[in-house]
């Protein structure tokens, strides 16, 4: 039965088939391309130690890539992602004892304590973020970018300039323990190799498991499709629209707050202004791994190859003969090319959806 | 060219404008057949008909809107072809149409001036003059207005006479009202016919498009009558009257009627309420309007286009909020914040325009499952139980092609009104909302939706249908409220009832 279904229309099929992948194929390609084309151009690139740097240097990205994803698939955006980062991370040294050297006004409380009240604040940032878009009726892109300010506010207030080193231990381990590692053999020497990994690539892995779960196994998960791909018609048939918006933007603050938190024992400081390059970075993987920036699609699959081409990039630049100024530019010409693949796509799904 | 004009001089004054054996057609259909109309100076011409029957596409041939018809136009005996709409107001025509194309942010005389503001010799816009210019031209209308104040801030029927005043600025000589009281108050509604008496004493000439037979015979000083895209008749307003207008109008006495054009109301007072509005008002479109919903009745609300019908069903589905009235669901009042809530409770809604609940680029099952996900599983996602429920409703309404994962947008638009209809059919709702279930679609799938509503009134389901077109109304409803500017008109429900009544009330 099934063959003489799609039989018939064969050529039409492909065609179609083509339009709907654009999306996922691009981005793939792009991957590969840029694997190969840094393989030739550099030795030190295609070794197992840097392709283990290149995914450890992308675990914070991706536990706020994940949240974000949430966001952009209901049509919506989170400019304050990065700074809500910085001001959980500051939150949960702020209440943790630092050595005297740091002259700041802490509140030192026990580990578990701190870190309560760091994911507190991080539900509250989004908790605002949800009651100024849903309640009050603000555009997420204005009302992220007040929070942006808002979340740096804070982090000012509390590090008055200052560095803070100390952390609880829950949060010292994971961002910057070893979970486990792997033996390799002996070497030459006669020492033992091992690849250690760190939990923060654990942590990673684990929010973009439990993150693609719920949206491809989950009722919530089909909400967030729905709403993003026709928000109206997701309204008349009973779905609780702002419900759905508001909660993917406290999903998204708190996944910002848990990168910030690991961010901080992962850099071994705490301060202003850690993190502003996460927010670009972040946006840039979602986008870059094809998840519609229209919302309704995409998903976690498509974020993780966004993250790998972007860390690909920023790890292969700095392994080839090239100005290093440059290399800002490039990356945003990459940025630029990924971009026009996804609002290009979306216009191909349309033309084709129209021709039905 | 001769012989036309000696036709004119045997009989009354040339008129103003005049159209002869135009026709139009849009595709294969038909709009208009060879139709003539006359305007003459300094007179104001009703034009009635039902919805489709010609005189919105007659009016925007004259306006320049429709540029591409058969027959021919003259202009004060002048043979015209008009390009665009400024081409029609370089002609001295203007047209008003009811969406006002105002600029609500920006003052009364902003948008008098709009597009070509007066320029002081340095070319900055000229305030002072456009201030004094627009409140003479406003007075001119007899009215008082600051030309400072903002759009926005005026009512509805004095922004209509703003715009109005904006289309004699340009020079208009014929000036087209299409639907001009459908918003307005009845001392609103007063206002205008002053303005336009004042009009006409001036000599110029008006169309007045409407609904609103009172007001049509009211102000007009002839009338023309469509149906069908052809002329009925044009006539003197003083030898016409409501019923002989309607007559003309649904072509009564020319031939037996159709399905949909007559019914036998069947309403049924021992029925159990289910949904009771009572004096519902949402500060706009609504005023204290009630109506009362029973079990397995279809209750039809009727009115024209803008009466309050979309504001209703979009309330009742907890999409908008009221501001004053109480709805009681089992008569326990209720007040739903979202629509989430009202589906909670039981109420369904398939709105006009099918987009506005479709997914057009996701696969059939998942259109359909959307309203129903929380009762197949409150967690996780079942997708073999969301198709197999989807085969269901397909082998149900016969939708086709019967398959659950081709993408929505791929099925005809009848089919996709089923599948609107099929979303709230697995669980049966208390409460069944349709706004204009049969609009745009083809016999086939009209009759396949007739007869899946009146199956769910059978099982018990309370159903309220609003349309603006009578035949769909008298085809389903039991019982009927006509709808007239936000409060009930009339109510039917029991007894004979035709078309001519339902054009009469409302």
């Amino acid at each position: 039965m099934t063959t003489a279904d799609t039989a018939a229309p064969r050529s039409f099929s492909l065609k179609r088939f083509l339009a709907d992948q654009l999306r996922n194929i691009a981005p793939v390609f792009t991957l590969v391309a840029l694997v190969v084309f840094f393989s030739f151009a550099s030795n030190s690139f295609l070794t197992l130690d840097n392709m283990l740097n290149i995914i450890r240097q992308l675990s914070i990205t991706g536990i706020i890539a994940v949240g974000l994803t949430y966001v952009i698939l209901t049509a919506e955006i989170d400019l304050s992602v990065a700074a809500v980062a910085n001001a959980v991370g500051i939150t949960v040294a702020y209440f943790t004892i630092q050595p005297d050297y740091v002259n700041i006004a802490n509140i030192p409380l026990p580990g578990w304590i701190a870190i309560i009240l760091a994911l507190a604040s991080a539900f509250a940032f989004g908790l605002v973020t949800a009651g100024g878009m849903t309640i009050i009726g603000i555009p997420s892109f204005i009302m992220t970018l007040a929070m942006m300010q808002i979340a740096n506010g804070v982090s000012a207030l509390l590090i008055r300039g200052q560095i803070a080193y100390q952390y609880p231990d829950l949060i010292t381990t994971l961002g910057s323990g070893t979970a486990f590692t792997i033996p390799l053999g002996i070497d030459a020497a006669g020492k033992a190799m091992f690849i250690p990994i760190g939990w923060p690539i654990i942590v990673c892995i684990v929010f973009l498991l439990v993150g693609h779960l719920v949206l491809t196994y989950t009722r919530y998960g089909r909400y967030i499709y729905m709403v993003g791909g026709n928000r109206e018609a997701a309204e008349y048939s009973g779905v609780n629209v702002k419900f759905i918006i508001g909660s993917v933007m406290v999903i998204c603050a708190m996944c910002s707050g848990i990168a910030g938190m690991l961010g901080v024992a992962y850099f071994g400081s705490a301060q202003q202004n850690q993190f502003d390059t996460f927010l670009l970075d972040a946006i840039a993987a979602v986008v870059v791994g094809g998840t519609s920036l229209f919302g309704g699609r995409g998903g976690i699959g498509n974020t993780i190859i966004g993250l790998l081409v972007l860390g690909v990039v920023n790890n292969g630049l700095d392994h080839i003969q090239i100005d290093s100024f440059l290399k800002i530019l490039i990356r945003g010409l990459i940025l630029l090319a990924a971009l026009i693949i996804n609002v290009y796509a979306q216009v191909l799904k349309e033309k084709q959806s129209d021709l039905d | 060219m001769i012989a036309d004009q000696t036709q004119h001089a045997s009989g009354g004054p040339e008129p103003l404008l005049e159209l002869s054996n135009v026709s139009k057609h849009f595709g294969g259909v038909m709009a208009l057949q060879n139709v003539d109309f006359t305007l003459l100076p300094g007179e104001i011409h009703g034009l009635v008909g039902e919805n489709g029957a010609g005189k919105s596409t007659t009016m925007k041939i004259i306006a320049g809107v429709h540029t591409d018809f058969d027959g021919s136009m003259r202009i004060k005996g002048r043979e015209v072809r008009l390009r665009s709409a400024g081409d029609a107001l370089a002609n001295s025509i203007g047209m008003v149409h009811q969406e006002l194309s105002i600029v609500p942010d920006l003052t009364v005389a902003e948008n008098v001036f709009l597009g070509n503001q007066p320029l002081t010799t340095i070319g900055t816009v000229d305030w002072g003059r456009m201030n004094r210019d627009a409140k003479k031209l406003i007075a001119s209308l007899g009215l008082d207005i600051d030309p400072t104040t903002t759009m926005g801030a005026l009512p509805v029927g004095l922004q209509q006479l703003v715009e109005l005043s904006r289309v004699l600025f340009s020079g208009a000589q014929i000036i087209i009202l299409d639907e001009p009281t459908s918003a307005l108050s009845p001392p609103e509604v007063r206002q205008l016919f002053e303005v336009l008496r004042r009009l006409r004493a001036e000599g110029r000439s008006i169309v007045f498009i409407s609904h609103f037979l009172d007001d049509v015979l009211e102000i007009s000083d002839r009338v023309t009558v469509f149906r069908n895209g052809k002329k009925v008749i044009t006539e003197d307003t003083r030898s016409l009257t409501k019923d002989s207008v309607i007559a003309h109008m649904i072509g009564r006495g020319s031939k037996g009627m159709h399905m949909g054009e007559e019914a036998e109301l069947r309403g049924d007072d021992a029925k159990p309420v289910v949904l009771s509005v009572q004096g519902v008002s949402d500060g706009r479109n609504l005023r204290d309007f009630s109506i009362e919903l029973r079990a397995g009745e279809i209750t039809g609300v009727y009115g024209f286009m803008g009466s309050g019908q979309i504001e209703l069903a979009r309330a009742l589905f907890g999409k908008v909020s009221l501001r004053r009235g109480s709805v009681r669901l089992d008569g326990k009042p209720v007040r739903f914040r979202s629509t989430a809530a009202a589906r909670a409770k039981g109420i369904a809604f398939v709105p006009e325009n099918r987009r506005m609940m479709l997914f057009r680029q996701e696969p059939v099952y998942k259109n359909v499952s959307i309203s129903i996900l929380d009762r197949i599983h409150r967690l996780w996602l079942k997708p073999r139980a969301e198709k197999r429920i989807t085969e269901g409703h397909i082998k149900d309404l016969q939708i086709r092609p019967p398959r659950t994962a081709i993408p929505l947008g791929s099925l005809s638009g009848g089919n996709q009104q089923k599948v609107a209809l099929a979303k709230w059919l697995t669980h049966l709702p208390r409460v069944l909302i349709l706004s204009e279930p049969t609009r745009g679609m083809d016999v086939g799938a009209k009759e396949d939706v007739i007869r899946i509503v009146r199956s769910l009134r059978d099982r018990g389901v309370a159903i309220l249908v609003l349309s603006t077109e009578p035949e769909t109304i008298l085809t389903l409803a039991d019982r009927v409220t006509v709808i007239r500017k936000g409060t009930v008109a009339r109510e039917f429900s029991t007894g004979h009832i035709e078309k001519a009544d339902l054009l009469a009330a409302a």
